[in-house]
């Protein structure tokens, strides 16, 4: 059984169909590449997953759970996991806070502990201090973890931005466009990272228009072009599908 | 003047704390019982305000509609004690939990919503609130006249009659929110409500359910503010609609905004100058929403982060360079 099943997707605002019936499935342990030209509904496809849009039709299945007409917060609880296309991180927060975030849904102090500072609160704190500093070692960030996030070279956000979501302790982690704006040289250590983030447990889908980081580290790579899947498999199997060339990888080679 | 600042700043916290504890037990024996009425008074605004900084500040909501749960605390105290002789001490969580009950009831089904909403029924709640009691709903509330002859609190056989006996009452109460607020803010649910602030998609994104914290900070505050009003109806024994006015949520509000929103010293500065300077220059009284207009103007243009602003805020609002790392402020 698949970790996330995806049956008949289908998202339509209002006149417009964004995805049609739309079907793929995510093993554990793997990385899943989806391409497709701008405005193929991959970000749709996202949001969707990640409750911030509601199905028009279809099921998503998470670890065999239906993920229909739970809130984002909860599907991230449930162990999803995501970061944006465009940067969304908390700008006037520092570093640390900002990974600290990650860590609310899997803490519980309230009113009162805070207040009175329970034991338990305390060792709460202290509990997320050391997951922060962990992540943040992780991904190369500690050194800034006092500056405000947004001061932060662009390069450094993205990597914060994928702390923060690993500091939800997710089983799926799905990035959208994690090389954006990216040089070779940070999209390679980009690629390293993500194949540790593998070795962990942590099953990775992702949307990259860098295809030389999505052919490097996909293990298999779903295409979409207005909304429907026209392609799957492996990334070789990919370069040399004619739809896919004409679809896509045609336009780019004009 | 920079000199000056840059050597202040030097001086550690602790010795601010220190003397400012010292100035704020001996204060009524330098003042008289006019002047240390004014303080009970202010006193109580530092906690209105103190309130309200968790639901405007932290949360950054919108609430113009505060008047309505710090008078929800007086009336139902006013109420209990009248017809059955309940005492005020007992009355006081009484008071905040029927403000956190009102304020639940109002906000849990349009939080979802955007902030402008939960600002529109909150002014609506005030303005029906306020209507109610002059209507002397259920025969509760007295109409216009409102309620008097509350009796006075009473601890340990010392009858709370003197200004200097409520200063001290209130002081405590002060101090127990400023503590309070403090440790709220450097917590996980104060670190939520930034999050909620700063970007509410991306604070549900990552898991942090936006709509129950922001519950919380409502009805936290609103509770508080209702403790707040049960303190002011104890102290005035007298309570009427006139003084839970739109008016009195603005002046709150203005508490908050002109001494610098999410800062708790920027609240005594606010009450300074929208509840004390009023009050110790008469002819200044009168004038009073005139020059809180002016005040508000200027500040918007000269200074929009308040007169004494978190740093963050202070950021969010100027940009530019990043602030020196607070330690402080950032675990």
């Amino acid at each position: 059984m698949g970790l996330l099943e995806v049956r008949g997707l289908t998202k339509n605002f209002g006149g417009l169909t964004a995805v049609v019936q739309l079907d793929f499935d995510l093993s554990e342990g793997e990385i899943l590449g989806m391409i497709g030209p701008n405005g193929a509904g991959k970000t749709t496809v996202f949001n969707l997953i990640t409750g911030i849009y509601p199905p028009t039709a279809g099921t998503i299945r998470f670890n065999g759970q239906n993920l229909a007409g739970l809130r984002p917060h909860h599907i991230t609880e449930l162990g999803i996991a995501r970061t944006f296309q465009t940067i969304r991180l908390f700008p006037n927060l520092c570093v640390s806070e900002n990974v600290m975030a990650g860590l609310h849904c899997r803490t519980r102090a309230g009113v009162w502990a805070a207040i009175a500072r329970s034991e338990g609160q305390r060792q709460e704190e202290l509990r997320i201090q050391r997951e922060t500093e962990q992540q943040l070692r992780f991904m190369g960030l500690y050194e800034y973890r006092d500056e405000l996030a947004r001061n932060l070279p662009y390069g450094s956000q993205r990597r914060l931005e994928i702390a923060r979501a690993l500091a939800t302790q997710p089983r799926l982690l799905i990035l959208d466009e994690p090389a954006a704006g990216l040089n070779e040289q940070e999209s390679a250590e980009l690629m390293g990272l993500i194949r540790q983030i593998r070795t962990s447990d942590v099953t990775v889908l992702l949307i990259e228009h860098d295809m030389r980081v999505v052919m490097g580290i996909s293990d298999r790579v779903v295409v979409l072009d207005n909304g429907q899947k026209i392609a799957e498999g492996t990334p070789g199997e990919i370069q040399s599908n004619p739809r896919v060339v004409e679809a896509y990888l045609g336009k780019e080679e004009d | 003047m920079n000199l000056l600042w840059s050597r202040l700043r030097s001086v550690k916290p602790m010795w601010y704390y220190a003397g400012l504890s010292a100035l704020l037990l001996i204060l009524p024996l330098l003042l008289d019982d006019y002047q240390t009425s004014v303080a009970v008074l202010a006193g109580i605004y530092v906690m209105l305000g103190l309130s309200l900084n968790i639901i405007v500040g932290y949360a950054g909501l919108f609430q113009l509609g505060h008047a309505a749960f710090y008078g929800l605390g007086a009336y139902t105290a006013a109420i209990l004690n009248l017809h059955f002789g309940i005492p005020i001490f007992v009355l006081m969580p009484a008071g905040a939990i029927v403000a956190g009950l009102f304020a639940f009831l109002i906000s849990r089904p349009i939080l979802h919503l955007r902030g402008d909403y939960l600002c529109i029924v909150t002014i609506a709640f005030g303005e029906i609130f306020r209507i109610a009691l002059k209507n002397d709903v259920f025969g509760l509330t007295g109409g216009p006249n409102g309620l008097y002859g509350i009796s006075r609190p009473e601890l340990l056989g010392l009858v709370f009659s003197r200004p200097i006996h409520y200063y001290y009452l209130v002081l405590t109460f002060v101090v127990f929110t400023v503590f309070a607020a403090r440790r709220l803010e450097h917590s996980r649910l104060g670190r939520a409500w930034m999050y909620v602030r700063e970007d509410e998609l991306a604070a549900e994104s990552m898991g942090v359910d936006t709509t129950r914290v922001k519950l919380i900070a409502f009805v936290v505050g609103s509770a508080w503010a209702g403790l707040a009003g049960v303190i002011y109806a104890s102290r005035y024994r007298v309570i009427a609609p006139e003084n839970f006015t739109f008016v009195e949520s603005v002046i709150m509000f203005c508490i908050v905004v002109l001494g610098g929103i999410g800062s708790v010293p920027g609240i005594l500065v606010g009450t300074a100058g929208m509840v004390v300077l009023p009050e110790m220059v008469r002819q200044a009284k009168n004038w009073r929403d005139a020059w809180l207009g002016v005040a508000m103007i200027l500040m918007m243009i000269v200074r929009p982060e308040g007169l004494w602003p978190s740093r963050r805020v202070e950021f969010k609002i100027r940009g530019g360079e990043a602030p020196p790392p607070a330690s402080s402020e950032s675990k």
